[in-house]
């Protein structure tokens, strides 16, 4: 393994893993809690070391679940602490019982989730089925593409999480960023502090005044509990998009396109549009490149938040667009991929609508090739289907002399 | 004053409660006595975590809260988990935030649970919270059933008692398990202070509660406390039926230090537990045409048993 070394411009070479913990120690929580799970493991064994080595100061809680990692926090986050968690697949589904209360109780907390499809069969690679099974939980939703990213996407979470008391997961790709090394900027302390001051919480539970917290509400309030989780999660667009501007400010690093939302590729005359999650728009960009080189007009789109749903910021950008390809590493069993089924909702109400084409691709960790992107570059030229719903999505991937032939139901 | 009943109703003031009144427990509920005698020892600087549940559903319909101390209730079962986070962030503020918040030698942390959401669905959080230590006080209201959903059998639910999950039938006498020994599990974590106690002796269960209080680290105590909608009986009866069940050994009051054996309450004259069993719906099965010898004989020895363990008979 390579050793982490320091340049000029502190900038370092580190593993996805450990510049996320590090990124988290700038931030200062009062309490962690967190379990170990493969491929997030990195972050809790180097958060671990830091406490070890007495450079984080907070609490650090040895948990023995996920789901008690996520108890905890909530205890915690009431009390008034910055808390920070981080799991991966099975981990995330363990903590969505009591993670989908945090939005709920209007309960600030960032967790990391190293994205890795859920069982069965047993994968521990990458793909974002873990994080789209808890899309309806009330959580702010950040995808990161490199590890850059991930790290700063911690430190925006916390400013948005605490400003609009909503949980945030911050996800980034199982293996191909936790366990990749890249040169990273970490965030040093005095920016942090200056980008993120001490937690003011709205309410604790302090004794030296009293609260209630956690009542159970019968139907004549409990729709108005909901919506106002609903209008937060519309209203932190603001939030993201003043956050962005701030972080810029501060960090020198710019995430304002679309004020944080998305983020495009060469996307702005483009003809035919790539849009993805995560890691995998580092290979769409070059693709994107190699099309350029030959004179074809080809982009991409990358939403960095899935929750709140940037629809706006996608109809603006793939508006007048001949076509949409939707790669994405996940499926809704029984109905195409639920990435496409938004993204395709959104551009209902566009003047221009293009034709989209959804591939699923990249299931727990099938790695995708330039080749691939650049096939389904073609197929997505090639598709006339303009927002046709019923239409099946694609699966270029697919091995089918290992599929089972025919279904036969007994 | 004369009066053919005597009426003492507005001498009782509710002014200092922490469990206040207006809370929807039932007539004769015995948890909220065992919730009234933890906020009289525990005091206003409290913060309580409470699990889904009776004492719950009860005590926080929104927008009232019976609670005058500061209260948190998240999921079923994660009570010991929510206050191991509530006692973390305390911690860290000692140290980190001391002029904002309440200094943890200032106040109290205790974690409440019925026996469903405390030995079987909360067990791993309340297993964890104990191992790591965390400086909580953990309640187990014991009435030995899943009541908040209608009567269901936990694992502290007795040999023989009907449930709607353990009715009797052709092939069945009632619940067909003797109750989890919780208190010595707790304890068989190196956990300093456990403790068993009833709403029938007040004053033993809240010196206990101030007992643990002093202590730092996790401390537990099972209190027993009768439900006269599932098991049966008549609601004014909630006290005695509660002291018939340490009197004929059924519940066993004692405490346990560093995971010794240290204090047994011994009962003179053990009472049979038909005695105890008699006056509650739930066992009313084995009182039949035909008394059901054998469970009620099941019943006895295994509390025999535990009177020589635990050196009941005095």
């Amino acid at each position: 393994m390579a050793k982490a070394e320091e340049t000029e411009d502190e900038t370092e070479i580190l593993k996805g893993t450990s510049a996320v913990a590090k990124g988290v120690m700038s931030a200062d929580p009062d309490v962690v809690s967190a379990y170990p799970i493969t491929p997030q493991t990195g972050v809790v064994e180097k958060l671990s070391e830091l406490f070890a080595d007495g450079k984080m100061d907070g609490e650090f809680i040895k948990v023995d679940s996920e789901f008690n990692a996520a108890s905890t926090c909530i205890g915690a986050s009431a009390a008034g602490a910055r808390v920070f968690s981080a799991t991966s697949s099975q981990g995330l589904k363990l903590m969505s019982e009591p993670l989908f209360t945090a939005s709920g109780m209007r309960l600030p907390i960032v967790m990391a989730v190293a994205n890795r499809s859920l069982s069965a069969p047993l994968s521990i690679w990458a793909d974002h089925t873990d994080s789209f099974a808890e899309r309806d939980g009330g959580m702010i939703q950040f995808y990161a593409e490199d590890v850059q990213e991930a790290v700063d996407h911690v430190l925006l979470g916390y400013k948005v999480a605490e400003t609009v008391d909503l949980p945030v997961i911050s996800t980034f790709d199982g293996f191909i960023l936790t366990h990749v090394q890249e040169p990273v900027d970490l965030p040093d302390e005095s920016e942090t502090s200056e980008f993120l001051p001490p937690r003011d919480p709205t309410y604790t539970l302090d004794p030296s005044d009293p609260k209630t917290m956690g009542a159970y509400a019968r139907p004549e309030h409990w729709m108005e509990t909901r919506y106002e989780v609903h209008r937060a999660l519309n209203e932190s667009r603001d939030v993201i998009a003043a956050a962005v501007e701030e972080f810029a400010d501060v960090f020198g690093r710019d995430y304002t396109e679309y004020g944080g939302m998305i983020d495009t590729y060469r996307a702005e005359d483009a003809d035919y549009v790539l849009l993805a999650l995560g890691s995998i728009a580092g290979t769409i960009r070059e693709v994107v490149d190699d099309y350029r080189a030959r004179g074809e007009k080809v982009g991409m789109v990358r939403p960095r938040i899935f929750r709140p749903f940037p629809a706006e910021a996608l109809r603006d950008a793939l508006a007048g667009k001949e076509a949409v390809g939707i790669l994405t590493k996940e499926v809704s069993p029984g109905y195409e991929s639920a990435l496409a089924g938004e993204v395709k909702a959104a551009l209902y109400s566009a003047d221009d609508r293009p034709a989209v084409q959804d591939f699923i691709i990249g299931l727990a960790g099938r790695d995708v090739t330039k080749d691939e992107i650049a096939e389904m570059i073609e197929e997505t030229k090639a598709t006339e289907r303009e927002m046709d719903f019923a239409d099946e999505e694609s699966w270029p991937q697919l091995r089918d002399e290992i599929v089972n032939e025919e279904v036969d139901f007994k | 004053m004369s009066s053919e009943h005597q009426d003492h109703t507005d001498e009782i003031t509710h002014e200092d409660d922490l469990w206040n009144p207006g809370h929807r427990a039932c007539a004769g509920c015995g948890p909220a006595l065992a919730m009234k005698y933890v906020t009289e020892v525990a005091g206003e600087d409290t913060i309580v975590a409470n699990a889904t549940g009776c004492m719950e559903v009860v005590s926080t319909p929104y927008p009232e809260s019976a609670w005058g101390t500061s209260y948190i209730h998240n999921i079923f079962e994660n009570a010991a988990s929510v206050a191991a986070g509530v006692e973390a962030a305390y911690q860290s503020f000692d140290r980190r935030k001391p002029d904002e918040f309440t200094s943890m030698d200032d106040m109290n942390l205790v974690a409440i649970g019925g026996d469903g959401a405390t030995s079987d669905i909360g067990f791993r959080a309340l297993s964890g919270m104990l191992e790591r230590g965390h400086d909580v006080l953990y309640i187990m209201y014991d009435n030995e059933a899943y009541m908040n959903t209608g009567i269901q059998r936990s694992s502290q639910t007795p040999f023989g008692a009907e449930t709607t999950t353990s009715p009797p039938g052709k092939e069945s006498v009632g619940n067909d398990t003797h109750k989890k020994d919780v208190a010595s599990i707790v304890a068989d974590h190196g956990v300093e202070y456990v403790a068993t106690s009833s709403i029938a002796y007040p004053q033993d269960y809240k010196d206990k509660i101030e007992k643990a209080l002093e202590i730092e680290g996790p401390k537990f105590i099972h209190v027993y406390a009768p439900c006269p909608v599932g098991w049966n009986f008549e609601a004014d009866k909630t006290v005695e039926l509660a002291r018939l069940a340490v009197e004929t050994g059924i519940f066993p009051v004692f405490e346990m230090e560093d995971g010794e054996l240290t204090d047994v309450r011994t009962v003179k004259d053990r009472k049979p537990v038909e005695e105890f069993l008699e006056h509650q719906g739930r066992f009313e099965h084995l009182f039949g045409d035909e008394k059901d010898e054998e469970t009620i004989g099941e019943i006895q020895s295994f509390v025999d048993g535990r009177a020589e363990d635990l050196g009941i008979d005095g």
